[in-house]
């Protein structure tokens, strides 16, 4: 799950973090009144949604400029808001689709010296937490990464002995910072890593980390992920959730404790299980055909869950055709089709549906399904599922 | 022979008493598995399906000498029984948990890179010796003893791999799922050397997916071991857009090594034929063993 920028600052910020103020709005006029109420002469108004790029995105339509602005006046920011507010920004990370603005941070802006890279991740070949710093922030990680891979510097962090401010300081030096920053920066460290142990986070990262023309450091821009299967013990960070940054069918899906990930393809798939249902996805492709979503209804799922399963299958504009395949191991194959001759004359069957059953109770399942007078086609394995339901689809698009 | 477990293999149950430990118990049970008793904090004393439960891991292994556990206990406990077990020192420890959160596997990982036990999972079906011993959720019915040794990431596509094989008479000498989290016990390396040096088995299935590099370092073990035992692979989630998590914690593709591409070409390097589809795993192993 991920959050906003002034969310996750906020969150920083109450674990040690420097950084600027802000105040967030929904309005011009609020913008307006947000300068007016923080220090200096320059103020900075950022479009707040769950994607990189900002700066450097466009929004849709007439516009004079990207998601992040300057401006010299509470007036300023009143038009720049009045300019960003409900339309649509497209970043490199958002896809042409983009995304609508529906709320904006406005901070006091700051006299920058220099600009580094600061983040902590868990690397899973290492088996750590582990911190990645660079002296050069304020651009792509990934663009530095490649081409200048010996300005990162990664540190894994010990479990046993968590952060030692001695790494932070062996960082700080070997990011460029002297004198009396070296020790600050451990300060940023502690805060960053108290943050992303004690909330499950999975992603903490500050850039650009800078240092103001005072000679201090300052967090001007924050991004922070969290372990999904750690928010049951974190009430508060799921209350920071924003529906309007989530795929609606997504939503709809988590609700109902469903794995799914929308897609851009037609046909509509309902798998127990992770990797079977990428093996669906995969063999649907090899048949010339493209999944609408992956779809993991889990091992134990009840009626109610598949029924959901299917209702949001089904509801889906872009599905020309649903594929069924559980493999049963504690999933027993008479309670899916139970649910799926439920949901099918609930919501009624408008596109060609193939059931693919296997493992535990597959002729009860099988036998159900053929005495419910459902159009479904049966298909024998994986493979036949496959090629039935693609020649299904491409049959009625003839048609 | 067989790896991991076998008819004297004596398993206790964490979470014994729960809906999951119950169920999943009796089934094993029933499979011909020598489940020998259960933990269930406060539950000491009783008796559940007939066997003693305990409070602690310390009792059960001490009254049972167990040789393994499995862990069925909710994602908030469920790394807190992992090494409760690792400190009652249990040979073979197995966690079908699904959820638990990654910085808890972290400690976990501490703890058992400090002691002797093997962990398979957590978020895995379990291991199977067919018609010896089930430990874990996957159904027994579809196995059938033989030579097939199989090691997955996924639970549903192992039990589509065991169906392909039991069908063309081939069958099983164990099959291990290893778990779709990113952190986690025995990875393929830790069970491939076991099936390579498994006198009973005479060939593999290697099932992978996205993100990580596990198959890339199970590619190069294999080629290195010079085994003369014939190895399909399987790769899920060819088609996956990249960024996004695909259901399993750790099948998200975020950088170059870890795509479905270039866990095939590396295995393909290392002889491992790969299946043409997740429907052909079956057929392939066995075009390989009749040539």
């Amino acid at each position: 799950m991920n959050i906003h920028e002034y969310q996750a600052k906020a969150l920083l910020k109450h674990y040690g973090m420097n950084v600027p103020l802000g105040v967030v709005v929904h309005s011009p006029g609020e913008a307006r009144d947000a300068a007016k109420t923080l220090p200096g002469s320059v103020f900075v108004v950022k479009a707040q949604i769950h994607a990189g790029g900002r700066g450097a995105g466009h929004f849709l339509g007439e516009s004079s400029g990207g998601g992040v602005r300057l401006v010299k006046t509470p007036e300023e920011a009143k038009a720049a808001a009045y300019d960003m507010l409900d339309r649509t920004l497209v970043t490199r990370q958002t896809g042409p689709a983009g995304r609508v603005v529906r709320r904006l941070y406005v901070e006091a802006g700051c006299a920058i010296e220099r600009e580094l890279y600061l983040s902590l991740l868990i690397d899973r070949v290492a088996r750590r937490i582990t911190v990645v710093a660079s002296d050069a922030g304020g651009m792509s990680i990934e663009n530095v990464a490649e081409k200048t891979p010996e300005r990162i510097y990664k540190v894994p962090i010990d479990p046993a002995l968590g952060l030692s401010d001695y790494q932070s300081r062996d960082i700080a030096v070997k990011i460029g910072l002297k004198g009396q920053l070296i020790r600050e920066f451990a300060q940023v460290m502690r805060a960053a890593y108290t943050a992303f142990t004690t909330l499950d986070a999975a992603l903490v990262e500050i850039n650009p980390l800078v240092v103001t023309k005072e000679g201090t450091l300052l967090a001007l821009d924050a991004k922070m992920g969290f372990d999904d299967n750690g928010l049951f013990r974190h009430k508060e960070i799921e209350e920071l959730r924003d529906p309007n940054e989530e795929d609606p069918r997504e939503r709809e899906a988590a609700r109902f404790g469903l794995s799914y990930v929308g897609l851009e393809g037609t046909i509509g798939c309902m798998v127990n299980g992770a990797g079977l249902a990428m093996a669906t996805m995969d063999i649907i492709h090899s048949e010339g055909e493209s999944p609408a979503n992956f779809l993991d209804v889990g091992g134990g799922a009840s009626r109610e869950r598949v029924g959901a399963a299917f209702r949001i299958l089904l509801g889906d504009p872009s599905v020309e055709g649903v594929l069924v395949n559980i493999f049963g191991g504690i999933m027993r194959c008479d309670i899916i089709a139970e649910a799926v001759i439920s949901a099918c004359r609930e919501v009624g069957l408008k596109t060609p549906l193939v059931v693919r059953l296997a493992g535990t109770k597959v002729e009860e399942g099988l036998k159900m399904i053929e005495e419910s007078g459902l159009d479904a086609i049966v298909a024998e394995d994986l493979g036949d599922a496959a090629r039935k339901i693609v020649a299904a689809v491409r049959s009625r698009r003839v048609a | 022979m067989s790896i991991l477990v076998d008819k004297d293999t004596k398993v206790l149950v964490q979470g014994f008493t729960g809906a999951h430990g119950t169920f999943h118990s009796e089934q094993a049970i029933a499979y011909g598995t020598k489940v020998v008793g259960g933990v269930t904090p406060g539950r000491g004393g009783d008796t559940h399906l007939g066997l003693p439960v305990f409070d602690t891991m310390e009792q059960a292994r001490a009254a049972t000498h167990a040789d393994a556990t499995v862990i069925y206990v909710p994602p908030p406990g469920a790394a807190d029984a992992i090494i409760e077990a690792i400190a009652a020192e249990t040979p073979l420890i197995i966690c079908i948990t699904e959820g638990i959160p990654v910085q808890d596997m972290l400690r976990v990982r501490e703890a058992l890179d400090r002691s002797t036990s093997l962990l398979v999972g957590p978020n895995c079906p379990g291991v199977i010796t067919p018609d010896a011993c089930k430990i874990g959720i996957m159904p027994g019915q579809i196995h059938r003893r033989g030579g097939v040794g199989i090691v997955s990431r996924s639970g549903t596509l192992t039990y589509e791999a065991v169906a392909q094989t039991s069908d063309l008479g081939l069958g099983q000498s164990t099959c291990v799922g290893i778990g779709g989290d990113p952190i986690k016990g025995m990875d393929f390396i830790d069970v491939l050397e076991r099936f390579v040096a498994d006198p009973e088995t005479d060939s593999m299935i290697i099932i992978g997916e996205i993100g990580g590099v596990s198959e890339i370092e199970a590619a190069q073990f294999l080629r290195d071991s010079r085994t003369k035992k014939p190895v399909v692979g399987l790769v899920a989630g060819i088609t996956a857009p990249p960024g996004r998590r695909m259901g399993h914690a750790g099948a998200v593709i975020s950088g170059g090594e870890e795509t479905a591409e270039a866990k095939i070409e590396a295995m393909r390097a290392a002889g491992i034929h790969i299946a043409p589809s997740p429907a052909e795993m079956g057929r392939t192993l066995l075009s390989l063993l009749e040539g």
